[in-house]
């Protein structure tokens, strides 16, 4: 049985990984991301670690991937065009060096078959322990790994003002309203009163836009 | 069938780690790498997992609490980053952005 969801979960992971890869498209290559996501989470489950299969759902398939549609989505990325490779004479150094790290791996599947050292199974009758449930993990976080705990508290605050950095920019009042990616804007989409006028107007934020229409003066917060 | 045992779950998170690397020499938008760098960071998490399980010992879920968090603030500044690159030079190709001034 487990070996059955075993091989099924590692399928749909290898499957959705190469569906990544192979995608021009990069909604379809989120969707295949969420895909490796929820079967590592099943993966997780069966190596009895419950905790961190809903952890993986509810932050990888959830706000990290949310967070890369989202930005998909605000750019209106189109999908990739073929190019032809720039490989050249690196092909040959490409399968040398392919060769070398399969002759790497088999080498160490050798060893891991004739090791005497054999783990625990989680999955084997009567080797239940509490490692992998809440209880345990939150023990662990806030005793013996307490430091780096904090530590990547004070990463998550590094990276709240990172990305505030990144996104903001220079010049901007507060009440100006932001159009994140479009640079191209229509007239009525700035003048209320110019409902039908089309006229583009290169812009990234409406006030930059109304100078350019001289129409410097009029609210810049359309009323909804 | 035969029993699952560790080495099936590092073989597995290898392919993974593999397919990911590949993704990212192979793509040339950046949204699509950062994909491809988030598959191999999960593939490194499931050997913590592997090991944390069959060794009994929880630190390395732990470890992977640690992984998951960095990986969500890489996010936050990385899509910032492919937003401010997109805004300067209206391109998601990494080719098109080989020089960092402008």
């Amino acid at each position: 049985m487990t070996t059955l969801l075993f091989v099924l979960l590692a399928g749909l992971a290898i499957g959705s990984a190469i569906a990544l890869v192979v995608q021009r498209n990069p909604l379809y290559s989120a969707i295949s991301l969420i895909g490796v996501f929820i079967a590592l989470a099943g993966l997780y489950l069966t190596l009895a670690a419950p905790f961190l299969a809903a952890i993986q759902i509810i932050v990888y398939a959830g706000a990290i991937m949310v967070l890369v549609v989202f930005v998909i989505m605000l750019l209106n990325v189109e999908e990739e065009e073929r190019k032809p490779l720039r490989m050249g004479y690196l092909t040959v150094i490409a399968i040398l060096l392919a060769a070398i790290l399969f002759g790497e791996a088999g080498f160490i599947l050798y060893f891991i078959g004739n090791s005497p050292l054999e783990p625990l199974s989680p999955n084997a009758v009567g080797n239940a322990s509490n490692v992998g449930l809440t209880a345990s993990i939150g023990t662990g976080l806030f005793t013996t790994y307490l430091l780096p705990f904090e530590i990547t508290s004070v990463l998550l605050l590094m990276a709240i003002v990172g990305a505030m950095t990144l996104a903001r920019r220079v010049g901007l009042r507060p009440t100006d309203l932001v159009i994140p990616g479009a640079q191209t804007l229509t007239r009525q989409t700035l003048d209320p009163k110019a409902i039908g006028d089309a006229t583009e107007v290169e812009s990234s934020t409406t006030a930059e836009a109304a100078r350019v229409l001289g129409l410097e003066g009029v609210p810049r917060r359309r009323e909804e | 069938m035969p029993d699952v045992s560790l080495s099936w779950y590092l073989a597995l998170s290898a392919i993974l780690f593999t397919i990911g690397v590949a993704g990212v020499i192979i793509k040339r938008n950046a949204i699509a790498m950062f994909m491809c760098i988030e598959l191999m960071l999960n593939a490194v998490n499931l050997t913590f997992v592997a090991f944390s399980s069959y060794f009994r010992d929880v630190s390395g879920q732990l470890f992977v609490f640690i992984v998951m968090t960095v990986a969500a603030a890489e996010a936050a500044v990385g899509l910032g980053i492919i937003l401010a690159v997109f805004r300067n030079r209206e391109s998601l190709d990494v080719d098109d952005s080989s020089v960092l001034k402008n």
